[in-house]
């Protein structure tokens, strides 16, 4: 979903940079605010900066597609720490990846901080709250909500980028377009990012549930 | 399925199972036979294409790593660097945390 240096037009990437400014300033601060309170805060968010920086660099082969494509992990991410402070994480390794992996762009480090931080971890967090309160159990929901973090990402890659390059052309056929030609690759690459995801809130669960509940992610009531 | 593990155990397995399947299904030579010969990233194979039908045109990043091999040892470096945090962290919270809490108790 890394948009590339340079294909979107100054205004939209301005744009992008505009929306994405206030998520990233207050992920900063709900980092700084929960990090004062909670010492064991940090650990987690080192080892998911560390695991979404690595997966949404990560090329994954998909040989129905011949193509490669990458995780986003701001659906676990999302679920974690709260959609604010990952937002904040996935800015920084947007921001390494762009700087030294050719991958995305400081141009385009707005949209792609859009893309991947804000609609990723904003899906996976409500995806895996509702279905939660909803009674679902722990590794549906988990599944759930790394599916649509992935899907939502790649849809608002496709908004973003058939925004920016429609040039007088209309707007929903190309973003019809390109959402399609993401379909063979992004489909099975969802379902593997669901099932990481769903692997990763489990094992947490089973090994430290007091740590999901001092996260808000589970009530005290539902720890094993 | 019995795995012979208690429940929650067992449910893990079965996602970790369902992983390695799919992993497995990716790499296999049916489907390496249906695929073209290179694997070009969909950040090329549509984002870039698009754009460039489009009349758009991806620049050079700044820093440019994308040169003969050069990508291929950061991104290794890169994927070391993260790997380490990461176990690291896993290290400080599944175990030296989990232990202390197990003490307290």
């Amino acid at each position: 979903m890394h948009i590339s240096e340079g294909i979107l037009p100054v205004s939209w990437a301005a744009l992008w940079f505009l929306v994405a400014l206030p998520f990233v300033a207050f992920g900063l601060y709900k980092l700084k605010k929960l990090s004062a309170v909670d010492l064991s805060f940090k650990p987690l968010v080192g080892l998911m900066a560390a695991v979404v920086f690595i997966i949404s660099c990560m090329p994954i082969p998909v040989p129905t597609a011949g193509t490669c494509s990458h995780p986003c992990g701001t659906g676990i991410s999302g679920i974690l720490l709260g959609p604010a402070i990952s937002v904040l994480i996935a800015a920084v390794a947007l921001l390494i990846q762009a700087l030294f992996l050719s991958h995305g762009g400081l141009s385009t480090w707005g949209a792609n901080i859009v893309s991947m931080g804000i609609v990723g971890s904003f899906a996976g967090y409500f995806t895996f709250r509702v279905l939660r309160s909803l009674k679902v159990s722990m590794a549906v929901a988990g599944f759930m909500a790394g599916l649509f973090a992935d899907w939502a990402t790649y849809l608002a890659t496709s908004a973003e980028l058939a925004s920016g390059i429609k040039g007088d052309s209309p707007f929903l056929p190309l973003f019809t377009k390109i959402l399609i030609a993401f379909i063979p690759t992004q489909l099975p690459l969802g379902i593997l990012e669901g099932a990481m995801t769903a692997g990763m809130v489990v094992l947490l669960y089973r090994k430290r549930p007091d740590l999901l509940v001092k996260m808000g992610v589970i009530r005290k009531a539902d720890a094993v | 399925m019995n795995c012979g593990l208690r429940n929650a155990d067992c449910g893990f397995q079965k996602i970790i199972m369902v992983c390695a399947i799919i992993m497995l299904s990716m790499v296999s030579p049916h489907y390496s036979a249906i695929a073209a010969d290179k694997w070009p990233g969909v950040d090329e194979s549509v984002v870039e294409k698009y754009a460039k039908e489009q009349g758009r045109e991806a620049r050079a990043p700044y820093i440019n790593t994308d040169q003969g091999d050069l990508l291929l040892f950061v991104f290794l470096l890169a994927g070391t660097i993260g790997g380490f945090v990461a176990g690291y962290y896993w290290r400080i919270l599944m175990h030296e945390k989990a232990e202390t809490i197990k003490k307290e108790k």
